[in-house]
This record gives C-alpha cells, sequence and structure tokens, in this order.
C-alpha cells in the first residue's frame, strides 16, 4: 500500500474541512481530524489494489524494479539497460508516486497509470490494469458458438469487426467449413474499412491528448462516414455480429459500390488534409519526436505487435508475413517507421489508411459473386423464404440459433492483424455446442507492458502523448 | 534457414514429444524441458513470445496427445514466433492440479509478463521466479480463480417485467 492514496484524499478533506467550521461550529471542527482519518484509512482500504500497485523502492524486488524502470533487455552485446541511468539526481525522500488514472481523460478508457516522478521527470511507471474485467472470456465458456460472436465483438469495440474475424476464422478451423470466395472478400472488405475508422478514430483522440481539438473533430467526420457505411450493412453502428462462423450474415445492400466508392473518393483528401494540420506543424513536431522511443529489441522481447513494433523498424505485419484469408493476392505496402517514437507511430498509422485504401479498392474491384455464407447446413440455417413454406426449416432454424453445432474436439490458435497488432484468439472444443475454453490475446493488453519503457526518464506532459501513442482499448486489455 | 524440421532436430528438443496439428508444430514439454526447450527456440531465432495462457482441463478428459504425454488438469499454451521465416510453435506444458507451478519466462520473453499474471490471475498457477507475481484483472482481495472450471460463474436474475405490487 502506498502512501500516496491517503495523501490525496487528505487534500479533498482539507478543502471540506475550511468550508465546515463556519458552519457547524467548533464541536465539529474538533472532531474532524478523527473522523478525517477514520475517512482515509476507509477509503485507503477499500480503494487499494495491494501489491498490483507501485510500492515504495524499498519494498521492490530488483526485478520488478527494473521493469518498472524499463530496463529490461539483459543481453549479452552491451545492450543492457543499467536502472539508475536516468540523468536526473534524485534522493530518496524527493520523489513522489502519483497516479494517472483511472478517470482520467487522456489514458482512454479506465487506464491506471503509478509514477514515480523526480520533478517533472518520470523515473518509473506501472500500468494497474483490470478496471474493466467483466469476465468475457469466461461468458465465452457460457454461449454457443452461434452466440460467441457477439461477446467477442464487444472486446476491442473499435476494431469489432476484426474480434468477429479471428474467432469466426478459429471456429471455421475446428469445424474444418470452406468458406465461399465472396464471403470471404466480404469480410476483408469490412475489416480494411474497421482498420480505416479505428487509426482515423486514434488520430483524431491523439489530436485531442496534444491539444489538436480540431483534429478531433475532423477525424470523428471521416469515423462517421465508414460508421453510416457499417450501419447500412450490418444494422448497427458498433458491435455489429456481422462476421460469424461460416461466413458474414447478410449480403451487402445494394449500392454498395457507390457507398465504398464515395468512402474511397473522399478519405485519401482528407488525410492528406489531417497530414497538413498535424504532419509538418512545428508544436505537434516537437511534441512527438523523439518521445517515448522503443527501439526494436525491446519491442520484439516485450512482445510488442502493430504499429509499435512497425514504427520500430521491424516489417511484421501478419497479413504479409502469414497471410490469411485472401490478402497474398493483393497489392499493399508494410509501413515502418525508423526512430521507434511516437512520431513514427503516428506516422505509420497515418499511411496505414492509405494502404487500406488501396486494399480497399482492389477488393472493390476483384469482389467476386456467390454465396455470402457457406451452404453447410450444419452451421447455417436457411433462408428466411424457406421458413415461410417448410416445417423443417422452421425446426433447422430454431434448433441453430437455440441449440447451435457441435465443434469437434480439438485446439485452435489463429491470429489476425487487428489495427493494434496480433489479435489471437486460442479456442479448446471438448466435441459440445459451446467452447471449453476461449481466449483472445489482446494486442492492446501485451503492448501495454511497454509503457514504462518508453515513459522512463520523459516529462510527465510526454506521458500524455505516449499512452495515446500505444493507442490502448480498455475493453480489450481488460476483457 | 530455419523450417519445421529442423526445429525438430534442435538439440534441447531431441527429447520433448511433438506432434503435427494440422500442419503446424506443437510441442509438449514436460516441466522440466520447458525453460530449456524456449531458450533452445529462442537461440533458433524464435524472437517473440506471441502468447500464453492457460487452459483448464476438468470435465474435458478425452484430448489427443502425443505418446509419453501424461495429461493433467491445467495447460499452459505458448505461442513462439519466428520473423525469418514467418513459423508459429505451439509448447503445450501439463500442469498438474497437485501441484500448481510453472518456471517463468520473463527472463527469456520479458514480454510474458502481464501473460503470466494473467495465468496466475484466473488459474492460480504460480510462475516460479516471476518478479511481480499478483492478480492483474481482478481485485487484489478476490477469492477464487476465476477460470477454473469448477469456480461456479455467478448469475443475477433478470426482472423482465414490473414487479407485482403489494396487492
Amino acid at each position: 500500500m502506498s502512501k500516496d492514496t491517503p495523501r490525496v484524499t487528505a487534500e479533498t478533506t482539507d478543502t471540506t474541512e475550511t468550508d465546515l467550521p463556519g458552519v457547524t461550529g467548533g464541536a465539529a471542527a474538533r472532531a474532524a481530524p478523527v473522523l478525517r482519518e477514520e475517512f482515509e484509512e476507509r477509503l485507503a482500504a477499500e480503494t487499494s489494489e495491494g501489491p498490483q500497485e507501485m510500492l515504495d523502492r524499498n519494498l521492490t524486488n530488483a526485478d520488478e524494479l527494473a521493469i518498472e524502470e524499463g530496463a529490461l533487455l539483459r543481453l549479452p552485446e552491451g545492450l543492457v539497460l543499467d536502472p539508475g541511468d536516468v540523468d536526473v539526481e534524485f534522493g530518496d525522500d524527493e520523489t513522489m508516486i502519483i497516479n494517472m488514472g483511472p478517470q482520467h481523460p487522456s489514458t482512454h478508457g479506465v487506464l491506471r497509470i503509478m509514477m514515480e516522478l523526480e520533478g517533472e521527470t518520470v523515473l518509473r511507471s506501472k500500468p494497474v490494469i483490470g478496471y474493466l474485467h467483466t469476465g468475457m472470456e469466461k461468458t465465452g465458456e457460457e454461449l454457443t458458438y452461434v452466440q460467441g460472436a457477439t461477446n467477442v465483438t464487444r472486446m476491442d469495440y473499435l476494431s469489432p469487426l476484426h474480434n468477429e474475424l479471428v474467432y469466426s476464422l478459429a471456429v471455421e478451423e475446428l469445424l474444418g467449413v470452406e468458406v465461399p470466395p465472396r464471403a470471404t472478400w466480404i469480410r476483408m472488405l469490412m475489416c480494411e474499412l474497421n482498420r480505416m475508422s479505428s487509426h482515423i478514430m486514434w488520430t483524431a483522440t491523439n489530436g485531442m491528448d496534444l491539444a489538436s481539438t480540431s483534429m478531433m473533430i475532423y477525424g470523428f467526420r471521416e469515423r462517421e462516414m465508414i460508421i453510416a457505411f457499417f450501419e447500412k450493412v450490418t444494422g448497427l453502428r458498433m458491435n455489429h455480429n456481422y462476421i460469424r462462423p461460416g461466413g458474414v450474415a447478410a449480403d451487402l445492400p445494394d449500392g454498395w459500390e457507390d457507398d465504398v466508392q464515395a468512402l474511397l473518393d473522399t478519405i485519401p483528401g482528407r488525410i492528406d488534409e489531417y497530414d497538413e494540420l498535424l504532419t509538418g506543424q512545428p508544436i505537434f513536431r516537437e511534441r512527438t519526436e523523439g518521445v517515448g522511443i522503443i527501439g526494436p529489441e525491446l519491442a520484439l522481447a516485450m512482445s510488442a505487435t502493430g504499429p509499435i513494433l512497425r514504427a520500430a523498424g521491424v516489417p511484421w505485419d501478419l497479413r504479409r508475413s502469414m497471410p490469411y484469408m485472401y490478402y497474398d493476392e493483393l497489392e499493399f505496402d508494410v509501413i515502418v517507421g525508423t526512430v521507434g517514437d511516437t512520431f513514427d507511430r503516428y506516422a505509420v498509422r497515418l499511411n496505414e489508411i492509405r494502404e487500406s485504401c488501396k486494399l480497399v479498392a482492389q477488393i472493390l474491384e476483384r469482389l467476386p459473386k456467390g454465396d455470402y455464407r457457406t451452404q453447410d447446413k450444419k452451421v447455417t440455417p436457411p433462408p428466411r423464404a424457406r421458413i415461410d413454406e417448410s416445417m423443417e426449416a422452421l425446426i433447422h432454424h430454431f434448433k441453430i440459433f437455440t441449440r447451435g453445432f457441435e465443434v469437434p474436439a480439438g485446439e485452435v490458435y489463429t491470429a489476425v492483424e487487428s489495427p493494434r497488432g496480433e489479435l489471437g484468439c486460442y479456442l479448446v472444443s471438448d466435441g459440445s455446442n459451446k467452447p471449453h475454453r476461449l481466449h483472445v490475446r489482446g494486442p492492446s493488453f501485451v503492448n501495454l507492458q511497454s509503457l514504462p519503457a518508453m515513459l522512463r526518464g520523459g516529462l510527465i506532459a510526454d506521458a500524455v502523448a505516449i499512452i495515446s501513442s500505444v493507442d490502448p482499448v480498455m475493453g480489450e486489455v481488460d476483457r | 534457414m530455419t523450417d519445421v524440421s529442423s526445429i525438430e532436430t534442435l538439440p534441447e528438443l531431441a527429447e520433448v514429444p511433438s506432434a503435427q496439428v494440422r500442419g503446424k508444430l506443437v510441442l509438449h514439454p514436460s516441466r522440466q524441458q520447458y525453460v530449456a526447450a524456449c531458450q533452445g527456440l529462442k537461440d533458433h531465432s524464435f524472437v517473440m513470445c506471441a502468447s500464453l495462457c492457460g487452459v483448464d482441463y476438468l470435465g474435458h478428459p478425452g484430448r489427443d496427445l502425443p505418446d509419453g504425454v501424461e495429461p493433467q488438469r491445467f495447460e499452459v499454451v505458448v505461442s513462439l514466433l519466428c520473423m525469418e521465416p514467418p513459423l508459429r510453435v505451439a509448447l503445450r506444458l501439463q500442469v498438474p492440479e497437485s501441484d500448481p507451478s510453472v518456471p517463468t519466462l520473463v527472463p527469456l520473453y520479458p514480454g510474458t509478463e502481464a501473460m503470466e499474471r494473467e495465468v496466475y490471475d484466473m488459474f492460480g498457477l504460480s510462475f516460479e521466479g516471476h518478479p511481480d507475481l499478483t492478480r492483474i484483472l481482478m481485485p487484489e482481495d478476490w477469492e477464487g480463480h476465476p477460470l477454473r472450471k469448477d469456480y461456479s460463474a455467478g448469475r443475477v436474475p433478470v426482472q423482465f417485467k414490473e414487479a407485482p405490487g403489494p396487492r
């Protein structure tokens, strides 16, 4: 238990106490210190996360200290980081442990980061997570395979389609079901659009974190266009439950080509506007360049994936390295950075929106005609029109949505490249209609570990930019 | 050049039972072989530990394991990545209920720190040598490990209609 939670509450009760005497008189003022002490104790006991929090230096063992200081690599080639080598002199009584979050506008949800500060310099930090934990993996064991997609889609709420995709791919691999080509192309179209909307949303919130509020308004404007298209296709703006085991829920609506073409005509121009607004702007560059550097060795060691790893210069994109669906037939570039700082992560994401535009244009040309879901009667309900005329079709429909279908026993790990990195799904089936175990490897959860290494030695104002550049989605971190 | 056949000839993996599942290599090291096997793979350019998760097999006894692997209640599943060429290898480690402890991978792959904490939190497997083995998702004073199969999921009764009045 750190001493800081009481310190913060002491300040708040102080202010109430100064208001008190005028109203309640001397007796209450004399009783106040005792009450305050009790209140502090109770508050500390109720809100403390115990050793999950960052503790004082003398209570922390050397290995944990090294993690919190971001000094993780113990490589033989002289890459060892010395925990004491932040360029600040500090005495034991001069540092202060403070909380950033869980309620903080720049932490993108309920992320809590504890930092030890010397003046404004971050000496060490530790993310404390779990405030949004709702047991979704346990819930996944209670839902049938048909219902499962509604559960996983709520994890990473900024790229729900990728969650549905990785789950559906896992189920299909165990089932041994072939997905028709049109369904796969529709999936790719929707996922690339989703990547665009997620990255645009990130650019918007990142702009807001760095006090460029107009960027936020512009970003939300463009995202709204994509979300409107999703609503037209899936019926929902978020949490679509559109990609399901066996295919997709519905075919693309009439006139979808025009809608996608309108997006392709608008968004690249808008990305150029973002470029003009942010990339050349001296304040933005000043706040992002050379801030929160993470090198390729450290990023690999910390299992960081997605834009963080690519910004560090490692050309690792699952769409290219381990192609799934039809990505090996399409032309696109894997964007890499050179330095691995916050600016590189911004540039990687911005250019990935352009690459996704290229991909969507190619998908638009190549999307074939055919079925939008598999014709395997075991996993696909009969068409709506059949239900009106056939009792058997109605029973069949009813059975699939109440009992679901059985999946052969086995284990499978599938991974796709979500906007945040490797999104994996480990599925264990015992041959029944519900998964025995559903594990989702959330890229945000793993990427958060590299925060201490990025924050170390930086200023607390830079922390805002760095946390934003990791792009954590707390729904996926805590699941 | 690394490929699947050259992995199987690694000296560290000579004794480790392995299987091909749908074209992917799955290794089944014992707890004694586990760290050495990972070390061997890491030296063999498996630079990243992509995923580490636990599984509780209570109530699912019949599973496909190669000869010489004794099924236990818990499993720790590790996915290691090689980038040049792109390869993925899975390790499945059997952990008995009577001694739920596993050697840690943090010194080898620091990125497993949070994942091992999650497995500890959710399954109660202790990772020997982990620098900071505390709960990560659940509150510190939580009792039990929620993803174990004998930990029942809580339910809140849902009322769909207005409650009947006193009359």
